[in-house]
């Protein structure tokens, strides 16, 4: 039996946004059956995002729904779950959104360790803007403002994670459908900051700019360069490279939740 | 019984007004001369089962006061004139989803660092025009410590009620200070919670007009499930681009401020009544000016105060009348003039309208009011 994600989806709110071809809806479908697996009661659920294309998703789904400002989710989520912790809080967005302009909040909610799922859609691009390069644009590649190829180094998101305290670090790409939702169906489960990064293709500002003559062949490129960390381990160096490892990066299950430290603080504050 | 007094700073009477006012969220950055606000919240919020964060910076700050207050929790940070530079877009973030909160802004020296432990009053048209695109302001004036007491807890009121930040500003002089604070009792100062939603989950829309200018805000977590955007948006909050629409959101959001200027208003008036010259000024500016009145009164001079405690809106229906009645208006701040733009504005050339002003870090004393007065009459 198909399944059905019209139960999570806002009436009348689709078609969306996302061009043909684009990961992101591959990342809803797989949000979708992770919060369904998970048992996750959507009106004491937020989704959280910023802006840009990624930044949209919360809108179709049937839950307590935030769009903000350009790089914020985090520090909006960050004021939501502290303030009702019994909610679970989801956050989602694109590379440019989560580590440039809104790098600062994502370190630092990862330092926190405060328990939210944080879905970040790495395009390698700025899609909504027209193909600007982002943090994560790998070095040479062509974007619309690096008619020379780009000359700055990048972002390892799922890295950043873990040095900055998140406890829960996972990556996979939008060619892997059905570990998408394993491992966000593990992050919401985890107690603590869960970070999923999820490697995604923009055919329309990134593809066609790169060589990459259809959807397919992104598609493609994800599949054939995904590895499995268990499988990575059994490589070289030299085998690894221009690889990306997927699967459960990381996780620590006895750093302190900060909403439960927290919990801490107010019961020194009430003489207890 | 007797009631609480304490000698309190400026500041630490700001947080003990929060408190009053029912604050359960307090998300700041450090910086001077507002940090005695965050210090005091840290201790006082915890222990009425209130949250305390200190964000990674102003931006962060200001975005998680907006997010508690979604969950229902009344929401206050606290800064000055860099950190308001900062929070601007999300100030104008919470004007289009309406979401009340607090903003404190202890007013120092400026542009940029400036003068981090001097008083300016340089940040009062930023906080009616700093954020961008059109919107309505409200920004109150206190000029004691009793009334950053009291004003603090009519911000939280003003901002429940009308569903939008606002800004209580006060100068470093004013935070700084020291002077005896009356505690209200429980019940003394009217505290308004937000409105609740009369209907269910199923039909609420949270910008609906027909439930009035300020439709009611359900809270994350309590059932409703609704969107927020700070895009422009229809009634049901999902964003829009048919003109009609945003252009009735845009023009009731300010409406629902400036229809209601008798509520929000707030000003305090001193031997006006026959008053040839009237000193026009707030703050810490207001308390030299008094004195000014007292002293110019005592040499013959017919002078008197107006002293705005609301800012935004602009006091423009009494700043008129007293226009028409007195022979010049004397407007003093701690800029190189901004209020004095207003003033001349609705005065329309009725009266002399003079500006005495300083920017070096020191207060206007009444002798230096005194000589422009006396100048200008």
């Amino acid at each position: 039996m198909a399944y059905d994600y019209e139960k999570s989806i806002r009436p009348g709110k689709l078609p969306h946004i996302w061009c043909p071809g684009c990961g992101h809806g591959i990342v809803m479908k797989g949000l979708i059956r992770a919060m369904d697996t998970c048992g996750l009661d959507r009106k004491n659920t937020a989704i959280v995002s910023g802006i840009g294309c990624a930044s949209r998703l919360p809108g179709y789904l049937d839950a307590c729904t935030l769009h903000t400002a350009h790089g914020r989710a985090a520090a909006f989520a960050t004021g939501v779950k502290m303030a009702k912790p019994e909610m679970t809080v989801i956050c989602c967005g694109g590379d440019g959104d989560g580590t440039a302009i809104g790098g600062n909040h994502f370190i630092h909610a990862c330092r926190r360790n405060i328990d939210m799922t944080y879905v970040l859609m790495n395009n390698f691009i700025y899609g909504m803007t027209g193909g600007q390069f982002s943090p994560c644009t790998p070095t040479g590649a062509k974007a619309s403002t690096t008619p020379y190829g780009n000359p700055d180094p990048i972002f390892d998101i799922s890295k950043l994670a873990i040095g900055s305290g998140a406890t829960f670090v996972a990556r996979t790409t939008a060619a892997h459908p059905r570990e998408i939702d394993r491992l966000i169906v593990q992050g919401i489960q985890h107690k603590g900051m869960a970070v999923i990064e999820v490697l995604d293709d923009c055919p329309t500002t990134y593809g066609r700019r790169n060589k990459f003559r259809s959807v397919v062949d992104m598609m493609k490129h994800l599949k054939a360069n995904a590895v499995p960390i268990k499988a990575a381990a059994k490589m070289t160096a030299e085998q690894l490279e221009g690889k990306f490892l997927t699967g459960v990066l990381f996780q620590d299950t006895e750093k302190p939740e900060y909403c439960e430290m927290y919990a801490e603080v107010i019961k020194k504050a009430q003489g207890a | 019984m007797a009631k609480k007094v304490a000698l309190l700073q400026g500041n630490e009477a700001c947080a003990m007004g929060a408190v009053y006012a029912g604050a359960k969220f307090f998300g700041g950055y450090p910086i001077t001369p507002s940090t005695e606000v965050a210090e005091v919240l840290s201790k006082e919020l915890p222990k009425v089962g209130g949250k305390f964060i200190q964000m990674e910076d102003e931006i962060g700050a200001m975005a998680s006061v907006i997010g508690a207050s979604l969950t229902g929790a009344k929401s206050i940070t606290a800064t000055s004139g860099p950190g308001v530079s900062l929070k601007q877009e999300l100030i104008g973030y919470a004007c289009i989803a309406e979401v009340p909160c607090v903003i404190i802004n202890v007013m120092r020296g400026g542009p940029s660092t400036g003068m981090p432990t001097g008083p300016g009053q340089s940040d009062v048209m930023q906080a009616m025009w700093g954020t961008h695109g059109d919107h309505a302001a409200i920004a109150l004036v206190p000029n004691s410590c009793q009334e950053i007491f009291s004003e603090t807890v009519r911000a939280f009121n003003l901002a429940e009620k009308y569903r939008m930040p606002v800004q209580v500003l006060f100068d470093e002089i004013v935070g700084h200070m020291r002077e005896r604070i009356v505690f209200p009792e429980p019940g003394e100062l009217e505290v308004i919670d937000r409105e609740a939603p009369t209907e269910g989950p199923d039909t609420y829309k949270p910008y609906d007009a027909t439930k009035g200018q300020v439709p009611p805000l359900a809270s994350f977590g309590s059932g409703y499930k609704f969107h927020v955007t700070g895009l422009n948006k229809a009634d049901d909050g999902f964003p829009t681009t048919k003109a009609s629409l945003v252009d009735a959101e845009e023009r009731r959001q300010i409406a629902k401020v400036m229809d209601n200027v008798a509520d929000i208003e707030s000003n305090e008036e001193y031997l006006t009544e026959d008053a040839e010259v009237i000193i026009w000024a707030y703050g810490s500016t207001s308390r030299s000016a008094r004195y000014a009145v007292n002293e110019l009164r005592s040499q013959g001079i017919k002078a008197g105060l107006f002293r705005p405690i609301t800012l935004w809106p602009f006091p423009a229906k009494r700043t008129a009348q007293l226009a028409v009645q007195c022979k010049a208006i004397v407007v003093s701040e701690m800029n190189l003039g901004q209020m004095i733009y207003e003033v001349e504005r609705v005065a329309k050339g009725n009266c002399v309208v003079a500006g005495e002003f300083r920017v070096d870090g020191e207060p206007i004393n009444p002798g230096q009011i005194m000589k422009k007065v006396k100048e200008v009459i």
